[in-house]
């Protein structure tokens, strides 16, 4: 009879398991709690044989309720005695939890990720050790290089290229079976073969995660297109900043070279191949292929007139190839799929995929590869989970420095290369950089003509002289400086640059600055007629930061700001010094109660 | 390599190793974003575990599976069963995944992403 006055019965297992997983500890933590609650007459603690949960101990199981606590540490008695015995409530986190099965898991389809995604280029990235080459091989990897060698033609692999629809995923969109035929029909006893990877666009790292993850793929892109156009060499152009790329392609070729697919008479078909790997030194220009192509050759990167075009007279004067990383990736699928199969995906002008480096304000910043006529909208709201933290949508930045910005109503464009350029954007490599409200357009344009202009070779003066010209009325719009006329000699002096410039990089440089014009000439007008930044972001048009009547005095902004421009005393209204105050902002984001405004 | 058939034979023999692989094996995202957020330090303490409680267990790479906003990322294959992706894997996450997942075969709810059938 003794036993049922007991409010509680707590049975603690103490078979062998829990034993070693700490139930003696717990026990004594559990009654010396007991004890400092005067409890020990009403819980009764009990210690059980195994109650066959052992991976779960040390475990307790509380009557009359009959819940079981699991995983249990000596610190959480404290919390049982107080919880469950003193206030009566079932503590949810020492619960047993039903492990998680397989079933309930989502596959990787089923994740919004990737579920709008279609993975050639990027097939094996992610899957298998780039460092194997059997793993590659074990994923159908040298199988289309074997099947190119023994059973086709260089003709024959060219015309699979052309039907295929491939267009080159670098950033122009040239026909990559149409460039291989012109190195083809080039007449020369020496050939090369080379691979742009010199990525150098802001926020895009398409080509880094292919080279990195699959470098297998693009080698074996590479020696079908030796053989297509008849080059014994070739050389990968990739950027001394991804030292992971260089050492995982490096380890490939070696690989590769020791299973004789490079090297000669590759599958006993007498075609004979050597590859190798040229740093860059992160030069934006030497992206621009006759650039490229002066800094193998160890001079200094800058570019030449076209033509002649590398098809004619490229490397060390011969007939060359230059294509992307990413189009290198396409060919073996395309080899082991057939024409009809890839341009079957994408559209009819734009066929396949195209890998994308999502970055800005969004949920899920990384790379997805989507066919092409996708609409922005669905990579950024579907597969990129949206706007982060809850914000509108202003405009995407697509094509890096060569591109433009497109607004919320081009939402629904289809990404391919014809409609981008419709647009006034590009395609470019494939960085995609979203932007939520707190953007200023003027500040962007400013952003991508400072890059370009530092990057500028300075061979020519269009885009020397042009750039910094550009630069200079930028930088004086959003310092607050603009004058009238302004936005009309912008756009004169894009175009002309535009129409005068040596090379891609002053060609396209002024997008940015025309596409931003033409969908947000709001935001400049704002800058230079009214002297506001709608965006919030240049500083000399905001108003100066002062402290209103809502302030609690909490010292919060005394001691954070991070040049001590604010006092006060504690409880009285705080003061900011204007003439210390460099606007940064930091105390209106730490203000409990939004009393710091700008005027 | 000589031939294709060769290739072919080396293909077959690669894929039934890996298809009856009797041990756990946890994969490691090393690409570029995996290193940058913190997988070296995930591959280590991975390693120190194992270590520390005699496992037999398979320790592989691989690159950039794309969900750079999740790295680190770890994946575990028990044999047999899918390959389960854990996200924003710390060294704190470590023993959970190891003792949780790889020696008692129970998912760990709060990190796992998704499956991957192969």
């Amino acid at each position: 009879m003794e036993e049922s006055t007991y409010r509680s019965h707590l049975l603690i297992c103490c078979g062998t398991d829990c034993v070693s997983s700490g139930c003696e500890e717990i026990k004594s933590a559990l009654e010396e709690e007991l004890a400092n609650n005067d409890l020990a007459d009403e819980v009764k603690v009990i210690e059980t044989g195994c109650h066959g949960f052992c991976e779960k101990g040390p475990v307790i199981i509380a009557y009359p309720e009959g819940v079981c606590y699991c995983e249990l540490e000596p610190f959480d008695m404290a919390v049982i005695v107080k919880e469950h015995i003193l206030n009566g409530r079932i503590i949810d986190e020492l619960l047993y939890q039903e492990p998680l099965t397989e079933e309930s898991i989502s596959s990787y389809k089923e994740l919004d990720f990737y579920s709008k995604q279609q993975r050639i280029a990027l097939a094996n990235c992610g899957y298998i050790d780039p460092e194997e080459i059997d793993d590659y091989i074990a994923n159908d990897g040298y199988e289309a290089l074997g099947r190119v060698l023994t059973e086709m033609t260089s003709q024959e692999v060219i015309e699979e290229v052309k039907d295929a629809g491939l267009r080159g995923r670098g950033g122009g969109g040239f026909p990559t079976g149409l460039k291989w035929q012109f190195a083809h029909d080039a007449e020369s006893d020496k050939k090369y073969i080379i691979c742009n990877a010199d990525e150098g666009d802001p926020g895009a790292f398409m080509d880094r995660s292919l080279l990195e993850g699959d470098p297998h793929r693009i080698i074996e892109g590479m020696i079908i297109g030796g053989y297509a156009i008849g080059a014994d060499e070739g050389y990968i152009y990739v950027r001394a900043e991804y030292p992971l790329a260089i050492e995982r392609l490096q380890k490939a070729i070696d690989q590769a070279e020791e299973y004789g697919l490079l090297g000669e008479d590759i599958f006993s078909s007498s075609f004979d191949f050597k590859l190798q790997i040229k740093e860059g030194a992160g030069a934006f220009v030497c992206g621009e292929e006759t650039a490229l192509m002066a800094s193998i050759e160890g001079k200094r990167g800058m570019p030449n007139p076209r033509p002649p075009y590398p098809a004619q007279k490229g490397l060390w004067g011969q007939p060359s190839n230059i294509n992307n990383v990413e189009t290198y990736a396409n060919i073996p699928y395309i080899m082991l799929n057939g024409a009809e199969d890839f341009s079957s995906i994408g559209t009819e002008g734009s066929a396949g995929t195209k890998v994308f480096a999502l970055t800005g304000n969004i949920n899920n910043t990384g790379l997805a590869e989507v066919p092409m006529g996708i609409t922005m909208r669905e990579i950024i709201y579907d597969v990129a989970g949206g706007i982060s933290d809850g914000k509108e949508f202003k405009a995407v930045q697509i094509g890096g420095p060569s591109g433009g910005c497109l607004p919320k109503d081009k939402l629904d464009l289809p990404v391919d290369y014809d409609s981008l350029i419709d647009a006034g954007v590009m395609m470019g490599s494939g960085g995609l950089v979203v932007m939520d409200e707190d953007i200023c357009m003027v500040d962007v344009a400013r952003f991508f003509l400072d890059f370009t202009q530092s990057e500028s070779c300075g061979k020519c003066t269009p885009c020397r002289e042009g750039t910094k010209r550009m630069l200079e009325i930028l930088e004086r719009i959003t310092f607050g400086e603009g004058e009238e006329g302004d936005i009309e000699l912008l756009k004169e002096l894009s175009q002309n640059i535009k129409d005068t410039s040596l090379c891609g990089l002053g060609q396209t440089a002024p997008n940015p600055v025309l596409s931003t014009l033409e969908y947000f000439e709001d935001e400049y007008k704002a800058h230079i007629y009214e002297q506001t930044c709608p965006g919030g972001i240049c500083q000399n048009l905001l108003g100066d930061y002062i402290i209103n009547q809502d302030c609690i005095g909490c010292t919060t902004c005394i001691d954070t700001c991070p040049v001590d421009a604010v006092t006060g005393e504690k409880g009285e209204v705080h003061e900011i010094a204007l003439d210390l105050c460099i606007a940064c902002g930091t105390c209106v984001d730490d203000c409990p109660v939004d009393a710091i405004v700008q005027e | 390599m000589e031939s294709l058939a060769e290739l072919r034979e080396l293909k077959e023999e690669v894929k039934d190793q890996q298809a009856d692989g009797d041990k756990p094996e946890i994969i490691i995202g090393m690409g570029t974003c995996g290193i940058a957020a913190g997988a070296r330090k995930v591959l280590k303490e991975i390693l120190n575990e194992i270590d520390k409680r005699e496992l037999d267990v398979t320790v592989n790479q691989t690159g950039c599976i794309a969900m750079c906003e999740k790295e680190p990322l770890v994946d575990v294959r028990l044999p047999g069963k899918s390959r389960i992706t854990y996200g924003n894997v710390g060294i704190d996450n470590i023993s959970k995944i190891i003792v949780g997942h790889v020696v008692n075969g129970n998912i760990v709810n709060e990190l796992a992403i998704a499956k991957l059938n192969d």
